[in-house]
Parts: C-alpha cells; sequence; structure tokens
C-alpha cells in the first residue's frame, strides 16, 4: 500500500470511528480530492465534515482551534507546508498556549497536516520543511509521517495527547510503499520508534543515523551503499513523534557514532535540538559530538540540477557517515 | 457629537444594570490606583468609558454563546460573570483567581468565555466555535468583542468571509473607542467599518447611543437573527477616558476632555442624581473591600500539568 493510501485510509477511519471529527483545508472536496489526493473520497463519505475552505490558512486553523475548543476533533490541511507560515500566529499564540495558559489543562483535539520537502520541483516557496520554526512550542507536538508508522495509529497518539500537533509530510513519500525496505534490511520498533538494521545486526554497528520519516529511503539507500562500498554497518532509527522528542526511548538503540540527517536548511535545525539532547546524556561515550546532516543554507531552486545541489541526498548522508566514522 | 449628547437625557437603568456599570468602573479605578502604587505586576487596559457596551448586551446574552474577549476585556468579563474577586485575584496572582495568575488580565478562559492578547485572532477561532454551535446548539452564538484598531488584521477578513459565506452565528462587536492604542482611528483606517462589513455581504449597525436601554431594544431584534445565522456588526462609537494601559496617554487634552463629556458616568449622575449616589458609594466601597480582601489572600497556584 502506497504511504498516500495509507494516509487516506487513516483519515476515512478516523471521520468514521468520531462522530466530531472534522477535516478542513482548501481543494479538499471531491473530485479533487486534495492537491496532493490524501482527502480523496472524504468528502463524498462525509459531506458534512469535510469543509473546503477559502485560500485562507489562518483562518481555517483557527477554525480548527474553535471546534476543537468546542470538544471535536479538527484536522486541517495545509496545501503545501510552507503556507503553514500563515497560520504560525494561530499555532503559536492561541492553540498551543490554550492548552495551558489558562491556569488548567484545556485539551484540543487538532491536528495540522503539512506536506511538507523538496524533491519535487515546486521551488523555493513549495518545497520547505519548516519543522525547526515549530520546535520548542510549549503545548504543541511535532510529528513526521513515515513509512513504517501506519498513520492511524500516529492520529491516535496525536489526538490522545489532548494538545495541538503538526503532521509533517514529506510529500516524497506519498507515492512510495509502506513498510517496504531493501532485503538486506528488517524494520522492528514499535508505534514511536521504528528501527531500521541489517538481518542479525550487531548489538554496536558502526554508526547510528536518526531521521524523521521523510528522510527515511535516503538514509536506507546510504546504509546501503556504505555496506556494500565500505563494509559499514548503521543502525536507522525513525522517531513518528519528533518534539517534544522521547529520547530515552532511543537511548538503548545508540552507540558511539550518531549522525541525525533530516532536509531542513541548515540553523536552529531540528537535528541540534536533538544533538544537545544527545550530548547531554551521551557526551562521555560518543566518540565525536553528533554529526548533523541538513541542507544547504539556501533557497531551495526549482530546476532539478540546482535543486538537488541544496537538497540533502543519498550521497550527503553516505559521505557525512564516511566523515564521522574517520574523526 | 459631544453637543447633541449633552442634550440628551438617559433613560432610568434598574438597581441591577446601574450597580453592574459602577461595579466596572469602580474597578477599573481601583486597578489604575493599584499599580500606581506598585501592586500589580506588568500591565493591564482599562475599560473606563466603554463599561455601558458590555453591560447592554448582557441579557441579550445566554449561558449557551460563547463571548471572546481582548485585552480590554475587564468589563466583559465583569458582565458575564459578576466575579470581581476572580478576576482581580487573578491580575494579582493570587488564590481563587480564574486561570491560576497564569494568564493574568488579557487571557481568562472560563466556561463559554475566552479572552486572549493578540489582535483579531479570536476572529477564526469564534468563527470556529459559531460552526460547531450552528450543527450542534442551534440558536447559540458566538460574540467577538474587537476594537476600531483589530480592523487592521487580516484574520478579521478571513473571519467575516467566512461568517457570510458559511452563514455563521457570528456577533462582532466593534468598540470603536476611536484610537488604536495612541494611534488615531483616522491615521490607521482608510473607509470605514461599515464599508468594510458591506464588502461582505454582512449587516452592520451603528450605535452611537450611551444608553443602555435604547441599546438593547435596538439590538434584540438583530441579535435574534444572528441566532438564525445570519452574522452581524455592531460598531459602538464608544470614548476611552483612560490610558491605553496605564500613563501613556498622548491624546491631546481636547480629544480627552471629549471623551470625558461623553462618559456615561457623569450624565447618569447628572440625570439620576438620587439613585446614582445611593449606590455609588456602595459599589466604590465594596470595590475596595475587595481589593484588601483579595490582596491578602496567598499567591496563586496553578495546576501541575500547566507547569
Amino acid at each position: 500500500m502506497r504511504v498516500a493510501e495509507n494516509l487516506n485510509a487513516a483519515l476515512h477511519g478516523l471521520l468514521d470511528d468520531d462522530p466530531t471529527a472534522y477535516m478542513l483545508g482548501e481543494d479538499i472536496l471531491d473530485p479533487y480530492g486534495g492537491a496532493f489526493k490524501v482527502t480523496k473520497g472524504l468528502s463524498t463519505r462525509f459531506p458534512g465534515r469535510v469543509i473546503g475552505t477559502p485560500i485562507s490558512e489562518g483562518a481555517l486553523t483557527g477554525v480548527a482551534a474553535g471546534l476543537a475548543l468546542t470538544g471535536n476533533t479538527a484536522v486541517a490541511e495545509i496545501m503545501f507546508g510552507d503556507f503553514v507560515a500563515l497560520a504560525f500566529d494561530q499555532l503559536c499564540n492561541f492553540a498551543s498556549k490554550s492548552v495551558s495558559m489558562y491556569g488548567r489543562r484545556l485539551p484540543l483535539r487538532m491536528v495540522v497536516r503539512c506536506p511538507t520537502g523538496g524533491g519535487r520541483g515546486y521551488g523555493p516557496t513549495h518545497s520547505q520543511s519548516l519543522q525547526k520554526h515549530f520546535v520548542g512550542m510549549p503545548g504543541l507536538s511535532l510529528y513526521e509521517m513515515s513509512p513504517f508508522h501506519d498513520n492511524r495509529a500516529v492520529f491516535a497518539s496525536m489526538l490522545e495527547r489532548g494538545e495541538p500537533c503538526v503532521f509533517f509530510e514529506d510529500k516524497v513519500l506519498y507515492t512510495r510503499q509502506m513498510d517496504l525496505v531493501d532485503p538486506l534490511f528488517q524494520v522492528s520498533g514499535d508505534d514511536d520508534l521504528a528501527v531500521v538494521e541489517l538481518h542479525d545486526a550487531d548489538d554496536y554497528p558502526d554508526c547510528v543515523i536518526i531521521a524523521p520519516g521523510g528522510m527515511a529511503h535516503r538514509a536506507l539507500a546510504a546504509m546501503r551503499s556504505l555496506l556494500v562500498e565500505q563494509e559499514i554497518s548503521c543502525r536507522l532509527l525513525v522517531p513518528s513523534r519528533l518534539y517534544p522528542l522521547d529520547v530515552e526511548k532511543l537511548m538503548p538503540f545508540l552507540g558511539d557514532v550518531v549522525l541525525v540527517a533530516e532536509e531542513s536548511t541548515a540553523g536552529g535545525t531540528w537535528g541540534s535540538e536533538v544533538a544537545h539532547l544527545l550530548h547531554d546524556r551521551l557526551w562521555d561515550r560518543l566518540r565525536r559530538p553528533v554529526r548533523l546532516v541538513h541542507s544547504r543554507a539556501e533557497v531551495i531552486p526549482t530546476a532539478a540540477h540546482l535543486e538537488s545541489q541544496v537538497l540533502v541526498g543519498e550521497s550527503t548522508i553516505h559521505h557525512a557517515v564516511r566523515e564521522a566514522l574517520r574523526g | 457629537m459631544t453637543e447633541i449628547l449633552d442634550g440628551l437625557r438617559l433613560s432610568r437603568l434598574g438597581d441591577d444594570d446601574l450597580e453592574l456599570l459602577l461595579l466596572v468602573r469602580h474597578f477599573e479605578l481601583k486597578l489604575l490606583e493599584l499599580y500606581g502604587r506598585g501592586d500589580l505586576n506588568g500591565t493591564t487596559h482599562t475599560c473606563l468609558g466603554q463599561e455601558y457596551v458590555p453591560v447592554a448586551l448582557r441579557p441579550l446574552l445566554g449561558e449557551g454563546d460563547h463571548v471572546f474577549s481582548n485585552h480590554r476585556g475587564h468589563g466583559h468579563y465583569l458582565s458575564r460573570f459578576r466575579d470581581p474577586h476572580g478576576l482581580l485575584a487573578e491580575i494579582m496572582g493570587r488564590e481563587g483567581a480564574v486561570c491560576g495568575g497564569v494568564g493574568g488580565s488579557q487571557h481568562i478562559h472560563r466556561d463559554r468565555y475566552l479572552s486572549t492578547g493578540v489582535q483579531g485572532e479570536s476572529m477564526p477561532v469564534a468563527a470556529g466555535v459559531a460552526l460547531h454551535l450552528k450543527r450542534a446548539e442551534p440558536g447559540a452564538i458566538a460574540c467577538v468583542y474587537i476594537g476600531d484598531g483589530t480592523w487592521g488584521e487580516g484574520a478579521v477578513y478571513e473571519a467575516l468571509n467566512l461568517a457570510a459565506l458559511w452563514r455563521l452565528p457570528l456577533l462582532v462587536v466593534v468598540e470603536n473607542n476611536g484610537i488604536a492604542q495612541s494611534t488615531p482611528t483616522t491615521s490607521q483606517m482608510a473607509g470605514t467599518v461599515a464599508g468594510r462589513a458591506a464588502a461582505f455581504g454582512i449587516r452592520h449597525h451603528l450605535v452611537v447611543s450611551t444608553d443602555v436601554n435604547d441599546i438593547r431594544l435596538s439590538l434584540e431584534p438583530l441579535v435574534a437573527e444572528v441566532r438564525e445565522g445570519r452574522p452581524l456588526v455592531v460598531e459602538f462609537v464608544t470614548h476611552r477616558l483612560g490610558p491605553h494601559s496605564k500613563g501613556d496617554d498622548v491624546r491631546p487634552a481636547g480629544a480627552v476632555q471629549a471623551a470625558r463629556d461623553n462618559d456615561w458616568y457623569g450624565r447618569y449622575a447628572h440625570d439620576h442624581p438620587e439613585q446614582f449616589h445611593r449606590l455609588d458609594g456602595m459599589v466604590k466601597a465594596q470595590v475596595q473591600g475587595i481589593a484588601d480582601e483579595v490582596a491578602a489572600r496567598p499567591l496563586s497556584r496553578r495546576e501541575e500539568s500547566c507547569a
């Protein structure tokens, strides 16, 4: 099953099981079914609760918050995650704050979905990975879609938290298959953390790579070439929730060389937050500081040859692992 | 306009309404006094001169209606709950605070009342609440208080569009006091509130009166229509007597004098001296007692989950 189909099924299931669940967004109604077809069929099955909105990201996020405030479950789609900048105030100053700024816990069941990332030639304002701008907001949790996490379970986790969540969906994943990896590797773990490593892997691989779901395939491709060409063994850890990160959950899987790979452009990245958390706990055990892999500190160009120079690719991760092990 | 208003006599209110008006007035005056003495932390925004707006709306809004307030919201809260103890405790960070002292003057949530400190932000949220009410509790409405300055925010227009498009039971109450912090409305708003509402096909109603009975009479049928899913913008031409927050009034003396001339307080005292003086001193003394009692309370505590 493709990841987009899994996500679509998760949304169908959510609306089916929860009579208070709403889905809002631009162009999400049938027959169009959303810019990435993730909402296909929803408005036909649940006409009153799937609401097409004007091009008003701030307002549709605010409406979702209002629905959540009155006890409903609200899922908002931002057509391109870049546009969540227009909903920043609603997320930062209203929805996330409301959970605790009124002195007692005010649960809000609300998810803002953000199709994210580049690699599809959409250019500078339709290709970004904006996760880092939301890291560290009290009352706001960040999740990322992954080929190893069933979206129904991820949505259940997000809604159970009773606080607004932003769900980043790397667009390149939509057409990939769920749970499919190179025969060299096996996937284990649970709803929170997927662990991908060689069959019969050693307890201590040469390097551990931590990456959000959107980076998983590039990390796995790098792991394959590192093994085949260099006999370097790696373990990949894919957390479903990026923030707050359950760092204790990662601990048993870490070794003395750790790398965090993400697509965000350089500067103030999620990876630097992860590195800080790990340095606090692992400094004595690490051979060198946690290595950060991210895209260049540049806008993301449209032309394929230029775009690939800026974004993290398989080779970026491959070289970073080799450098980390040399150091 | 001052001359016209001077010629009009304010109609007599029930003691209950007058007491509420006076409660808000003396509460706000007390706050400025406490700030002046350095007894309060942070800042506050008083609604001196605008007290009659929420008092007039009070019987038009039921318990099932949601109210969204803003940074200048003490009058809105007191008109809804008559809870000066809880509000003052919130502002002073004392036991019994409505929100444990976390929210303070401009972030209050209680039952179906919620205030936030960012301009325009509550409009889309209120639209979402109105959408819920329209489906789950038909007949109930969401009422949002905003100011003239709030019309600078894009969120207002996004929400008005939705309100008209989806026929939401949304009542927008504009307290147009002619000044946004230090900026006169004439320097920050092109056109009019009425013109902007008209652009969305939303009915606009202008209130220049400060007569609580008159205002209620004119608004009653309009609010009833909001309950049927016809959004409404009610614009009160009102006057901010005090500073934006505290000690930051840079208006020319004439502008402040004009606000004073329009003040319901002095006019009501003139028109109904016996009733006014019977209640004014009493309410003032009550507020003094509340302030003393609340100040002596232990410091507030927030729930663990909000730490």
